[in-house]
């Protein structure tokens, strides 16, 4: 069904967006574009010269993957922390699942992943018989409307204290409508720490692994993953393969970057540093740690010319900044992965799916902000550009792109042009928006077009460019001659 | 399986990458934040970098005893290492300090008290390590947080205390109250973990 669609799906999605969560979504991106910048070059003369490291180091790393992931693992294994591979998503789904009923688990907090999130874990597990419960607040309020985050840092950007108020009250977490945000993240505490208290495991993501001595590094502000380790007898750690860096000594250069790019925090509250099951004599915490390592579609990436993009550390600073993703949400972009990162990625990591969302790196005007403000300088204007020639080459239909051979034609010869360009003023008069042409209405259905001038951008520039002009290029005039 | 499958497949494609860059070599100075770091000893850095994040130092345990009182904050738990310091002075005042932390009964705690293993100046960052914390609950589950730290265990920057992580299997780094910013950015502090995070040196 998917060349019939008239438009671009994200354009359709933009088109239908709620007033309301625009302003949201616009809010909260311009606030944190603006936190961003002020933390970052409070602090550093250069931030660039870190960024521009950072995403050598990354770069490097990726080159050498197989070396230092199985540096990782024997790291990891040394510390009697079990390791497991998941080549896709359902791989991944079923090992944690056979980990989960070997330890007859029923019941767990899960600590904000985008990996959980790319595969699907919750919906899996609960539907295995499995209470699977989000415990970062912003998830947590997701899991409770059946949502899904529209925002890498800010998974719920897109509502407003009124709608969690009502979710809290018709889900019974709270008695009464509240909306004040200190009451709804009150309620939360008091319900989740129940949770916690209760759990038989904790799953969480992994923001950084080292290769060197296997320390997993996880980030939270509200502490979430903290309370969630800290009751349970079982951790297990879903960590893509891109989340490797070389040594420990790597992570000043990445956390001084992660906290300040995705909130605008020198450092997140929470910088939990993991490397096995809780220490001898300590009351608190597992006594067992699984790391699965997953693919899911990562090594095709780094097979394409796009490898790049595995650089991201998901700070969420190119949603921010980019202006379609302030118009059209996350949502829009279909996919855990929404903004700038997720036109890139998304297309990728689901490459069997690329057509279905071929439209993705379209959305872009390639400003180049995005690369801008990236922690690890990923040339995602150009990576953008690189999927829209895969898709030309791919021969995936543009929906909405008329035929290029007539422009091409009178592009090709100047006296066509210029009749063109005089007659075109009469396309002004003509009924364009009734035509019963199908490509042309849905041509004009994305766009506005200008009144036609009728070729006066020639005329100027012909009486501009006169040889006593200083400005006119050198070669012009000699041409003249 | 999955295993050999995945390593095969990332061979392949790094084996095509014709150019492939050295592990960049860098000085540790290009991630100090200069700023953060100006002015004044360590404890005095630290102390104003935690208060940037709405952290609180406190010197001395009288200190301590004057906010639990004035906040009405008047049972909690410490560390048995750090009672008679801490706690029994506490306790004389008038408060219940247990030793002992019942995870049945984690809303009792008002506030907890355990021993900090370092800090960092840079960033107001307090330094637990599983090592050295009695309880990660008793450092969690209480509104108040208060960590003990002796000034000689404070690190200049992240980097030194990224050099001196040592072998502990869990440490974490605590860098003010927990916060969120969920609801329309509006910053609450206190989510799961504490609303008060106080370094009391000592």
């Amino acid at each position: 069904m998917f060349p019939m669609f008239g438009t671009q799906l994200i354009d359709d999605y933009a088109r239908h967006i709620s007033d309301e969560k625009q302003t949201s979504v616009l809010n909260g991106a311009a606030a944190g574009t603006a936190k961003r910048y002020q933390v970052l070059y409070q602090d550093y003369a250069d931030p660039d010269a870190l960024r521009r490291l950072a995403g050598a180091i990354k770069d490097h790393t990726l080159q050498h993957l197989g070396t230092y992931l199985s540096q990782a693992e024997q790291a990891l294994t040394a510390r009697g922390v079990q390791v497991h591979f998941a080549e896709t998503d359902e791989d991944a789904r079923q090992t944690i699942l056979a980990i989960l009923r070997q330890h007859e688990v029923t019941r767990l907090t899960k600590s904000k992943s985008m990996a959980a999130e790319e595969i699907h874990l919750n919906a899996f597990l609960i539907a295995n018989g499995v209470a699977c419960l989000e415990s970062d607040l912003g998830e947590f309020i997701i899991q409770l409307d059946d949502d899904i985050p529209s925002h890498i840092v800010k998974p719920i950007i897109h509502k407003n204290r009124r709608e969690i108020a009502n979710t809290f009250l018709r889900e019974g977490v709270a008695a009464d409508y509240n909306d004040d945000p200190q009451t709804i993240t009150r309620r939360a505490r008091v319900f989740l720490r129940k949770k916690y208290m209760d759990a038989q495991a904790c799953i969480t993501g992994a923001n950084f692994l080292c290769a060197d001595t296997g320390r997993m590094v996880v980030v939270t502000n509200e502490g979430n993953s903290r309370f969630g380790l800290a009751p349970v007898p079982l951790h297990i750690a879903l960590v893509g393969i891109e989340k490797l860096i070389p040594g420990e000594r790597d992570l000043a250069v990445f956390l001084n970057l992660l906290g300040r790019s995705a909130t605008g925090q020198q450092l997140t509250v929470y910088t939990e540093f993991i490397n096995g099951a809780r220490a001898a004599g300590q009351a608190d915490g597992p006594e067992q740690m699984h790391v699965v390592f997953l693919d899911n579609g990562r090594s095709k990436v780094l097979a394409s010319n796009c490898r790049e993009i595995l650089r991201c550390i998901r700070c969420g600073a190119c949603q921010n900044i980019c202006p379609i993703y302030r118009q059209a949400s996350g949502h829009a972009y279909r996919s855990p992965y929404g903004g700038p990162i997720g036109a890139v990625l998304t297309p990728l990591l689901f490459g069997d799916r690329f057509p279905e969302f071929a439209d993705l790196p379209k959305a872009s005007t390639l400003c180049g902000a995005c690369n801008e403000v990236c922690p690890v300088d990923i040339p995602i204007p150009d990576l953008l550009l690189r999927l829209r020639d895969k898709a030309k080459r791919e021969s995936i239909p543009s929906p909405a792109a008329i035929p290029m051979a007539p422009f091409a034609t009178l592009a090709t010869s100047p006296a066509l042009w210029r009749t063109a360009m005089t007659m075109s003023k009469a396309m002004n008069y003509l009924p364009l928006q009734i035509a019963p042409i199908k490509p042309l209405q849905d041509w004009l259905g994305q766009r506005t077009l200008p009144p036609s001038k009728g070729g006066e951008f020639r005329k100027w520039l012909k009486a501009r460019a006169k040889p006593e002009d200083r400005r006119t290029p050198r070669s012009q005039t000699e041409d003249r001659r | 399986m999955s295993r050999a499958a995945i390593f095969r497949k990332i061979e392949a494609a790094t084996a095509a990458i014709k150019v492939k860059a050295a592990r960049p070599d860098y000085a540790a100075a290009i991630t100090h934040a200069a700023p953060k770091l100006a002015g004044g000893d360590l404890l005095e850095i630290f102390a104003r970098n935690l208060a940037a994040v709405s952290g609180r130092t406190m010197r001395s345990v009288a200190e301590l005893l004057a906010f639990l009182t004035a906040n009405k904050q008047c049972h909690g738990y410490c560390d048995p290492a750090l009672y008679e310091r801490v706690g029994a002075p506490l306790a004389a005042a008038g408060l219940t300090v247990e030793t002992a932390y019942d995870r049945t009964r984690y809303d009792d705690y008002q506030f907890g008290i355990t021993q900090a293993s370092g800090a960092i100046a840079e960033s107001g960052s307090l330094i637990l390590d599983d090592e050295r914390t009695s309880r990660r609950l008793a450092a969690l589950s209480p509104w108040i947080h208060v960590a003990v730290l002796e000034p000689a265990a404070i690190h200049r920057t992240i980097g030194d205390a990224l050099a001196a992580l040592g072998a502990s299997p869990n440490i974490i780094w605590v860098t003010g109250p927990s916060k969120t910013a969920d609801v329309e950015g509006i910053l609450i502090e206190g989510v799961h973990g504490p609303g008060e995070q106080i370094a009391l040196v000592l």
